[in-house]
């Protein structure tokens, strides 16, 4: 009996001094953090999307405080977020205009065909560094989803073998941006609405051979766009995003079929 | 004094069937020119050459026509005389694009003024030898395309002792390599005395695989009577003996440490065809403007070995040996372990183009991609000591960090894992992109 007594005393102590220690430790130890980290921690979406910069949520917060970033760099959080956090740092900031990724490529599986038989790794950056990829068009979507695989909201679908960004779903975080080996996707306004669907820099008769729905470099879409919203960039049309462009005439006109409204 | 058996056999390998029969018993034999030739000024590893001519030059051959754009390039000549019809990308045959200089030759193949000969060499010291090396614009002809001139000149601290021939030629099919030694034994063994004297190097071995025993007779009988320190070394049979590292390994028994260089252990090693450019620069004082190349596999009517002009088509060399009889089903530029698959055969050849392989439909199997099953095969052919099987599935789950930390970076792509996969896995390509993805987070991070 005495000896239950005493393994319970001794184990009990040493469980009370421990617990004394750490209580201690807690209390002179502590860090000092500052507790509207926490707070805005809670108030970011917490997808962890990367798009402000930082390497998630947690350093985004962290970042605000510390190190002044700008409070309007969340974009999944928009208006809402940027409210809040101008609450609680006092500071104050215009929201970021509402941007979505879009595919600059139109040209699916029946405008653009493979030349030849891929049978590798099914991703758009392992195909592009073999032979240069399997689709005719050398500027064109590969179609392995590589973007759709990196999009943490899964906005990005893959229809009829090219990529295609659910406008509404894009939280313009910038991942797929990053994953394209092929640079096609571009942060445009979301209000825009007139895309030119084309990224080949190739000349027209390369263009035409390749894909049936390219730029041809024709220009003609230059000329009826207002005060140069849209611009020749080599052989290919490219919408100055900063104008203004809201012009059936340039969609009916292209003969090439790449200027569509979405 | 006969040749020597290789002492060392490095880790790995494995035995495909070689089909060196097909080439093999054909002489090099010269091509006429093409009707138009299109010179990449992306044929080496390194910086692009800057091209310095535009369209409606004319030229004359052997002229620059793309400079060496940094310490890692090469110069680029014009392979033969003739006007530039134009200056635009072209995609090279590993897949990205690159400025390339498209020449009508003008039939006169008129060399350029200041090709003087020295055929005493002996009078050349180092400084002049590297130079000549340099100006000819000669890379690694086995295939990776390293500009010679920075392997011959080894940073001041390093000490080479040894200098490496590589006749190996493991890769199946090609036997470009074989005809140059057994047709220019004695100007190689020149070219390797040139080399050694631009690095210092006391010792020379000529590695040869033991499966091209008229090779080694033929390079043994060439040696010449003023080399010191020179023998032949038969190789085992085994893909890849003429991977450097693993060619070192077994004729030295020295290591090349994990993401080191031979000259780390006093060794450069250099391909036949590349000493035999080097004879040639420093000797007929002619830069680098033909290959041999062979052009072989079951659908080519009479496969050879093709002396041609850099920039001609392929083509026009499957037209030269003959043409096609059959179906192709796969085009690769190099060979069929390393070398690249091509869509069509526009593309024009290089410096590095070794072989041009086309295989019929009975030898091309589009294999499904099964999940690894874990057998450990890739481990044990592996040269590299790797574990593809873990690499690869770090890869798939895109874990860089993981797989940079399994050494992915000293994958040498050589193909073993993927042959002897029983899953079907494209584990090379796996590696290939890892390897690329590691290199862009490094620089991300070191910027």
């Amino acid at each position: 009996m005495t000896m239950v007594i005493q393994t319970a005393l001794t184990i009990g102590g040493a469980g009370l001094a421990c617990g004394g220690l750490l209580a201690l430790a807690a209390k002179f130890l502590a860090v000092k953090e500052d507790p509207r980290i926490e707070e805005i921690n809670g108030i970011l979406p917490g997808a962890n999307c990367g798009g402000c910069g930082y390497a998630g949520c947690a350093a985004y917060a962290e970042a605000v405080l510390l190190k002044g970033a700008p409070i309007n760099l969340c974009a999944p959080g928009g208006a809402e977020v940027l409210g809040h956090l101008a609450d609680i740092t006092g500071e104050t900031a215009k929201v970021a205009e509402h941007k979505v990724a879009i595919v600059l490529c139109g040209g699916d599986v029946s405008y653009a065909p493979r030349k030849f038989d891929y049978n590798g790794v099914a991703d758009c950056r392992a195909a592009q560094a073999t032979g240069g990829g399997d689709k005719s068009c050398s500027y064109g979507c590969l179609g392995y989803a590589s973007c759709s695989h990196a999009c943490p909201v899964g906005a990005i679908e893959m229809v009829n073998g090219i990529a295609k960004v659910h406008r509404d779903l894009c939280i313009s975080c910038g991942s797929c941006i990053r994953t394209c080996p092929r640079h096609l996707i571009k942060m445009v306004p979301y209000a825009r609405t007139i895309h030119v669907m084309c990224s080949s820099k190739d000349k027209g008769p390369v263009v035409k051979k390749a894909c049936k729905v390219g730029c041809i470099g024709c220009t003609i879409c230059t000329k009826l766009a207002e005060n140069e919203s849209i611009k020749m960039e080599g052989f290919l049309a490219v919408v100055d995003y900063d104008k203004e462009l809201d012009n059936d005439a340039v969609i009916e006109k292209c003969p090439g079929k790449c200027i569509v409204r979405i | 004094m006969g040749f020597i058996k290789a002492k060392f056999n490095a880790p790995g390998g494995v035995h495909p069937a070689y089909h060196k029969d097909l080439a093999a018993e054909q002489p090099i034999a010269e091509m006429p020119l093409s009707a138009s030739l299109v010179v990449s000024m992306s044929q080496h590893l390194g910086k692009p050459a800057a091209p310095t001519v535009k369209k409606g030059d004319s030229v004359l051959r052997g002229q620059v026509i793309g400079e060496a754009a940094g310490f890692i390039s090469a110069a680029v000549h014009a392979p033969t005389s003739g006007t530039v019809k134009l200056v635009a990308d072209v995609a090279t045959a590993a897949g990205p694009r690159a400025t390339a200089i498209t020449i009508e030759p003008d039939g006169e193949d008129t060399w350029v003024e200041g090709i003087t000969p020295c055929p005493d060499w002996h009078q050349q010291d180092k400084k002049e030898i590297v130079e000549k090396i340099a100006a000819a614009g000669i890379t690694g002809m086995g295939g990776a395309g390293f500009p010679t001139h920075v392997k011959v000149s080894p940073p001041p601290d390093s000490e080479i002792d040894t200098l490496i021939l590589n006749g190996a030629e493991c890769e199946p099919y090609l036997t470009a390599d074989y005809r140059l030694m057994l047709e220019k034994a004695t100007e190689i063994w020149q070219g390797a005395l040139i080399i050694a004297k631009a690095l210092d190097a006391k010792t020379i071995y000529v590695a040869i695989e033991d499966n091209k025993p008229q090779a080694i007779a033929a390079m043994q009988e060439a040696l010449p009577a003023e080399v010191g320190d020179a023998q032949v070394v038969a190789l085992k049979t085994e893909y890849p003996q003429g991977a450097e590292k693993q060619q070192i390994f077994a004729v030295t028994g020295r290591e090349v440490p994990a993401g080191g260089l031979p000259l780390n252990v006093g060794i450069v090693v250099e391909n036949v065809g590349t000493t035999l450019a080097v004879w040639d620069a420093v000797v007929n004082g002619r830069p680098l403007t033909e290959r041999v190349t062979t052009v072989t596999g079951g659908p080519v009517a009479k496969p050879g070995n093709v002396l041609a002009r850099i920039g001609t088509s392929c083509a026009d060399m499957v037209e030269f040996c003959g043409g096609t009889e059959g179906p192709v089903a796969k085009i690769i530029s190099g060979g069929p372990m390393m070398g690249f698959a091509q869509a069509d055969m526009s593309g024009p050849t290089t410096k590095t183009t070794s072989g041009l392989l086309l295989l019929d439909p009975t030898s091309v199997h589009a294999y499904e991609s099964m999940p690894c099953i874990s057998c450990g095969r890739c481990v044990g052919v592996c040269p590299m000591n790797l574990m593809p099987n873990e690499l690869s599935q770090f890869l798939e789950a895109e874990d860089y960090e993981t797989a940079e930390a399994y050494n992915v970076m000293d994958c040498i792509e050589c193909g073993c894992c993927a042959f002897e996969c029983p899953a079907h896995r494209p584990l090379v390509q796996h590696m290939r992109r890892g390897k690329a993805q590691v290199m862009l987070n490094r620089r991300k991070q070191a910027s």
